[in-house]
């Protein structure tokens, strides 16, 4: 499965060159609205064009997001498939109990993270030591809250609460407790 | 003392024009506090400061929000509404009474909140995740109790603008031929324009574009202040049974069902007041600055109807990483129907910049400068906010501070506040009797900073989330120093920049202006601006 950090790298790619070209567009806008020039009048055509822009643009995020980031169409349909390993962990008082210390994973192996609140929303999330997110969700008590997730290198990762649970939240980190094999 | 040149004359202001002018002022102040507030909380993310303890860091994090739209935009945005609706309906305020009402309420609950969260330190954050804000191990129930009061009486200045703009919209004054209430109801809400798709006659729109938006706006805002109200009352009992010595059973509530409620009414502003709200003083501002007619004005009012009914139906971005919340929703609502909002906001972009093209050479204005800096706000965070609305990325970007820098931070400061400023300009001279600006440089100074501050804290803040740094909470080994110093250097310009603003303000009116304003008007209540003798 892609790594969530090239997912991440693509979308600072795209998002910097879009806020370069409308920050660029918006200066040229501020500069020639005070010229007088030709062609004050704005076309249907050219208006018509930017809206049928704006729908491809909206449908197709979903679309290309869909069919090129592994784990979308694996979270949608994640009751259909069977986890390799799960791991059953509660959280209480601020705090998250583990089926054991470490969680230990296999590379290549599909694990189903399944987290359950006895008090409060929390979220559940794991983090690469340089602090970047590998994925997240929320843990709402009362309700199911499973991730299936496939880890295809090696690698040691912290879990950590990603939603505010009172000032106590702040310390619901459990350092190098995942470990894939 | 008396203002630049002595040209305001507060004497001779209208209580109408005293009244906004009492918003913007109240609405100013509790910016002020917002964006000090930031400060400590920009300080504190560079590294904790060891004289504000955590529950107070995140006391100031529930309030800073709260301040920020309740408190200042509020008070901005309903003050410019009750007079202008009214001035472009060429007719006396329904109730004027009502007004100052709203006035209070919004002015009072806000210091009522503020003070709560202050001294007691209740921080369940504006989200109030259930069942968080009735969790008495952590908070206090009695301050809670009075966060809840300030927000009620907000919410209660809010309900009495509501019924102040729609009976405003349909009333009759004294002494005018009976007006069609029913008609002109219809037109503001959009059925009218509606209704006129199916049909081969069309009917007339009795209400302009602006006054359409405004009243479309209103309708989300109503709503809201239903849901907001409900919540409080719902989080009151168990803090009311919890002091009487009763243990009410948090899981009575259901904490997805509470969540999905809640973040629908809390959408009707984000999702629906906020962006009509925004188009139509757009549009409004485009017209009043170029003078021409709107660019496709009937495309813009169907837009509105559609933003108005896609902001009831969004909710769902906010529960994409909620496992429980079902598939379909995520994906109708979370994903694809707020994909419209790229439309529908695009729409209002294009519209405005075409309109204002159209009459170009333009002057570069403080209206027009702060427009264009309002414009490209929203055009660089309605795209981030897209992009977190999807199944795949929400995954790897939620509650970071990308959602909270470039989307959130760069909405509000850069579009909708400075969409707010070029109204606050615009309309300076009208509802000053004509007092004239105490600096330009400063004017000027006030724009740059606040443009580059704004842009730069929300890009500094994403370029941390998406190296995964989250939002709410607190790192203590400056893991993500460099961003937020470059961050807290970003706000600081803001910092500097309404300061720029506040002294220029006060210089233009003086110091005897300001106290002028709040002293009674002998004028009649029903003139907007002096009559000419």
């Amino acid at each position: 499965m892609v790594d969530s950090q090239i997912v991440l790298n693509g979308q600072t790619i795209a998002y910097t060159c879009y806020a370069f070209v409308i920050i660029l567009l918006m200066g040229w806008f501020g500069i020639n609205i005070t010229r007088s020039g030709r062609g004050n009048k704005t076309g249907k055509a050219l208006f018509y064009s930017f809206v049928s822009m704006l729908v491809v643009l909206g449908v197709s995020l979903h679309i290309v997001t869909y069919n090129t980031i592994p784990w979308a169409p694996m979270d949608i349909n994640r009751a259909n498939i069977k986890p390799d390993k799960t791991f059953a962990i509660e959280v209480a008082n601020h705090e998250f109990r583990l089926p054991t210390e470490k969680l230990t994973i296999n590379a290549g192996e599909k694990v189903l993270f399944y987290v359950t609140s006895l008090d409060l929303t929390y979220g559940f999330g794991l983090f690469r030591s340089d602090n970047s997110m590998v994925f997240q969700m929320q843990v709402v008590p009362g309700h199911r809250n499973d991730i299936l997730w496939q880890f295809d290198k090696p690698g040691v990762y912290t879990i950590r609460s990603t939603e505010y649970s009172g000032p106590k939240g702040t310390q619901m980190i459990l350092k190098d407790v995942v470990e894939v094999l | 003392m008396n203002g630049e040149q002595g040209l305001f004359k507060p004497s001779g202001l209208t209580p109408m024009q005293k009244l906004i002018l009492r918003f913007v002022v109240v609405g100013l102040i509790y910016y002020g506090f917002a964006v000090i507030e930031g400060m400590i909380m920009r300080i504190y993310q560079i590294e904790p400061i060891n004289a504000v303890p955590d529950y107070q860091y995140f006391a100031i994090l529930t309030a800073h929000p709260l301040v920020g739209i309740f408190g200042s935009t509020y008070s901005l945005v309903f003050g410019a509404f009750l007079f202008l609706v009214p001035f472009l309906m060429k007719k006396p305020l329904w109730s004027y009474k009502l007004g100052n009402w709203t006035f209070l309420l919004i002015a009072i609950g806000t210091l009522v909140f503020w003070l709560a969260g202050f001294i007691t330190h209740y921080a369940p954050l504006y989200t109030l995740y259930w069942p968080l804000p009735a969790d008495f191990t952590q908070f206090n129930p009695l301050g809670g109790t009075f966060f809840v009061a300030g927000i009620a009486l907000v919410m209660l200045g809010t309900v009495f603008f509501v019924i102040n703009i729609f009976k405003t919209i349909t009333y009759t004054p004294e002494g005018w031929q009976q007006q069609p209430g029913k008609e002109l109801l219809k037109s503001a809400l959009g059925i009218t324009g509606f209704k006129n798709l199916f049909r081969r006659k069309q009917e007339e729109h009795l209400v302009s574009l602006p006054v359409a938006a405004i009243a479309r706006g209103t309708v989300d805002t109503a709503l809201n202040a239903g849901i907001i109200l409900f919540t409080g009352v719902l989080i009151l009992i168990y803090m009311i049974g919890h002091l009487m010595g009763f243990d009410l059973k948090e899981s009575a509530v259901d904490s997805l069902l509470y969540k999905n409620w809640f973040w629908w009414g809390l959408d009707l502003i984000a999702d629906g007041m906020v962006l009509i709200f925004v188009a139509g003083t757009w549009y409004l501002l485009a017209m009043l600055i170029s003078g021409k007619n709107l660019f496709m004005q009937n495309i813009a009012r169907a837009a509105l109807l559609v933003e108005l009914i896609v902001s009831w139906t969004v909710w769902s971005h906010h529960l994409l990483s909620d496992q429980a919340q079902p598939g379909i929703l995520k994906i109708v609502s979370g994903e694809l129907v707020t994909a419209f909002e790229l439309i529908t906001q695009g729409l209002a972009f294009f519209i405005t910049l075409a309109t204002l093209w159209s009459a170009r050479p333009l002057k570069m204005s403080n209206e027009l400068k702060f427009l264009l800096g309002g414009l490209l706000g929203f055009a660089l965070a309605v795209p981030a906010g897209i992009m977190q609305a999807d199944i795949g990325l929400n995954r790897i970007l939620h509650n970071t501070q990308w959602i909270v820098g470039p989307h959130v931070h760069v909405a509000v400061l850069v579009g909708l506040t400075m969409t707010l400023y070029s109204a606050v300009y615009i309309l300076f001279p009208i509802v000053t009797n004509g007092a004239k600006l105490y600096s330009q440089k400063l004017a000027n100074f006030h724009f740059w900073a606040h443009l580059t501050g704004g842009i730069g804290m929300g890009a500094f803040m994403g370029m941390a989330g998406l190296e995964g740094m989250l939002r709410r909470t607190i790192y203590l080994h400056g893991e993500y120093q460099i961003y937020m110093i470059l961050a807290g250097l970003s706000g600081l310009l803001l910092l500097l920049g309404f300061l720029a603003f506040f002294f220029n303000i006060v210089m233009s009116v003086g110091i005897n202006g300001v106290i002028g304003i709040f002293l009674p008007s002998r004028l009649d209540v029903k003139e907007l601006v002096p009559e000419a003798k």
